[in-house]
């Protein structure tokens, strides 16, 4: 058994002891769900009706704009600011009713590593640990498995203030993981670190993403493509779309390709081939072929290339970037059809 | 919980070198006056023989440095109360304890009992200054217990209110200076009033000290400081909590 189901047990047994003990393993699918979350600041709707379910294994990418929202819903889901309405259950236990119980199973990192600047690593990471409830007798264990999964070995005696911001967010990611939480809460995890350490944080939260669930919030699309298993996009306090990374990238795909010919013909031969709906010029040599999604020219352009010595270079299918599908996604013309697409996780 | 908070608030303190150096000025000043107060007590000594039932060393020495020590507090106890909440929400680590399995009265009686200790620290000299005269004389241990225990009282209702200062508020300046006119207004209250019947003496902290500071142990002065300090520690608990619901 690993070292967040046998937290469960302990939490399970000294604090709720009639409860049956297999309810752990029943357990470990959802480990947090948000229901129908709203939250005003003053008369300003912040957060309209946000519903999230996340299971064990899975990592999950907020994205969407600055003031989306994105921050309020993690401040939300960490108890450190309460809804006016929704529901939300982390293992099973209800933030609101059982704050305690639920808090055992979260770890948090905001915007800001919320840090104690005159302690050094150890101690800071020491003072996490015994917070969440780890035993004095084995809190040496995690500190060494939390240091090492972060890179921080080397500077574990030297004071937090002194670090440099890479290393401050690395110590604010330890203190996150160091009790092995069941969800982990990752508000911009990247921001501030030097690509090298984008990209060891990346690794590290996509191997924290195999046996806990991660939720991170970002405005880097390339992070989500390359770490998160599903999407959820933000936009003015609701999620106005939701689905996996891969299938987000499929979203609006245009049909088309680029297509080289060292020895082009004129522009209207080529929108004569049938299925062509449209032509682009983009360099002497090269053209933006657009054709309809259901019969593809390629294999007739292909053979009049080679019987009139076109002199074919380079064919490349037009894949939209993520970056192209969020924009599209998230461009007000495009929010109402984006919101009747939507898919209910 | 509230001992391993508490811990560690005393934790970061003793790790900045200026409380180290705040600790070194205010033990100068306790000794300084100490021993000056001893050297008039000791010029005075020979008429004061001939007279009858005169003051002991306990209340002219003792005393007034528990007086000065009282007065000092309410202005050093703000500084001290201001990074309690204040500068964590500026730091943002306040997050930390919020998302942590913990209550907001194990987040408030934590930081209470941090600062608390580090005030026992902090005047722990004067007790021992004081049992130093007991190698040549007889003291008073009633009276010097009495006034350590109103120094405490004092110092909880004193932190208490700075800590509630002190959730009000992300700007750890705005906490010191409002908690240091709530307690110099406490104090003017009592001083300015010249009615000796006057319902302001109640209010203040000091004046209840002065019972303490006389060698007079009143239940009633007891429950006040307890009263008083359990009253802002549950406006500071409900001041957090309140701060989750409403931003």
């Amino acid at each position: 058994m690993d070292a967040h189901n046998r937290l469960y047990l302990t939490k399970f047994t000294t604090t709720t002891g009639s409860l049956p003990l297999t309810l752990p393993n029943n357990i470990s699918e959802i480990t947090l769900s948000a229901r129908n979350l709203q939250r005003r600041f003053g008369d300003h709707l912040v957060i309209n009706d946000v519903s999230l379910e996340l299971r064990r294994g899975e990592v999950l990418g907020l994205l969407g704009h600055n003031g989306a929202g994105k921050t309020t819903t993690m401040q939300m889901l960490t108890g450190c600011l309460l809804p006016n309405s929704g529901e939300i259950e982390i293992c099973g236990f209800n933030l609101l009713l059982q704050p305690e119980l639920a808090k055992a199973n979260l770890g948090y990192l905001p915007e800001t590593p919320p840090l104690y600047r005159e302690l050094s690593v150890n101690e800071f990471l020491n003072f996490a640990a015994r917070l969440r409830g780890i035993k004095p007798s084995s809190t040496a264990g995690v500190l060494a498995e939390a240091k090492r999964n972060c890179g921080l070995e080397s500077v574990g005696k030297k004071i937090v203030g002194t670090l440099s911001k890479g290393y401050q967010q690395r110590v604010g990611i330890a203190q996150a993981i160091i009790h092995q939480p069941a969800v982990i809460v990752l508000d911009e995890p990247t921001v501030g670190l030097d690509p090298a350490q984008i990209r060891e944080v990346r690794t590290l939260i996509r191997e924290l993403g195999d046996t806990h669930s991660v939720i991170l919030s970002t405005h880097l699309l390339s992070e989500v493509e390359s770490v998160c298993d599903r999407v959820e996009i933000m936009q003015h306090g609701k999620l106005i779309y939701s689905d996996t990374s891969e299938q987000m990238r499929q979203h609006g795909n245009v049909s088309g390709f680029v297509v080289g010919l060292r020895n082009p013909p004129p522009l209207s031969s080529l929108e004569g081939i049938p299925g062509i709906t449209h032509v682009e010029p983009l360099t002497a040599t090269q053209f933006r072929v657009l054709h309809k999604p259901q019969d593809n020219p390629k294999s007739e352009l292909l053979s009049m290339a080679e019987r009139q010595g076109w002199q074919l270079e380079q064919l490349i299918p037009l894949q939209a970037t993520l970056e192209d599908v969020y924009v599209r996604i998230t461009s007000p013309k495009e929010t109402g059809e984006a919101l009747s697409k939507e898919s209910t996780p | 919980m509230i001992r391993l908070i508490a811990l560690r608030e005393l934790r970061g303190l003793l790790a900045m070198p200026s409380t180290w150096f705040l600790l070194a000025i205010l033990q100068f000043i306790f000794t300084w006056f100490f021993l000056n107060t001893l050297q008039t007590f000791l010029e005075l000594q020979p008429q004061l023989a001939q007279l009858n039932n005169v003051p002991g060393v306990t209340t002219v020495v003792a005393v007034p440095l528990f007086n000065l020590t009282a007065l000092l507090l309410m202005m050093l106890v703000p500084i001290f109360t201001m990074r309690l909440i204040a500068e964590e929400r500026r730091n943002q680590s306040f997050a930390l304890l919020l998302s942590a399995p913990l209550s907001t009265r194990q987040i408030v009686l934590g930081k209470f009992f941090g600062l608390l200790i580090f005030l026992v620290l902090l005047t722990a000299g004067i007790p021992l200054m004081i049992y130093t005269l007991a190698l040549g004389t007889n003291l008073d241990h009633g009276l010097v217990l009495g006034n350590l225990l109103g120094l405490m009282l004092l110092a909880c209702s004193y932190v208490s209110v700075g800590l509630y200062v002190s959730s009000l508020t992300a700007q750890p300046v705005i906490a010191a200076i409002g908690a240091l006119a709530i307690l110099a207004g406490l104090w003017l209250a009592d001083a300015a009033s010249a009615s000796e019947s006057s319902a302001w003496h109640l209010i203040s902290p000091l004046y209840h000290f002065q019972n303490f500071n006389a060698g007079l142990l009143d239940s009633g002065d007891i429950a006040f400081f307890v009263l008083f300090s359990a009253v802002f520690l549950v406006l500071a608990m409900r001041r957090i909590n309140n701060n989750r619901a409403y931003g």
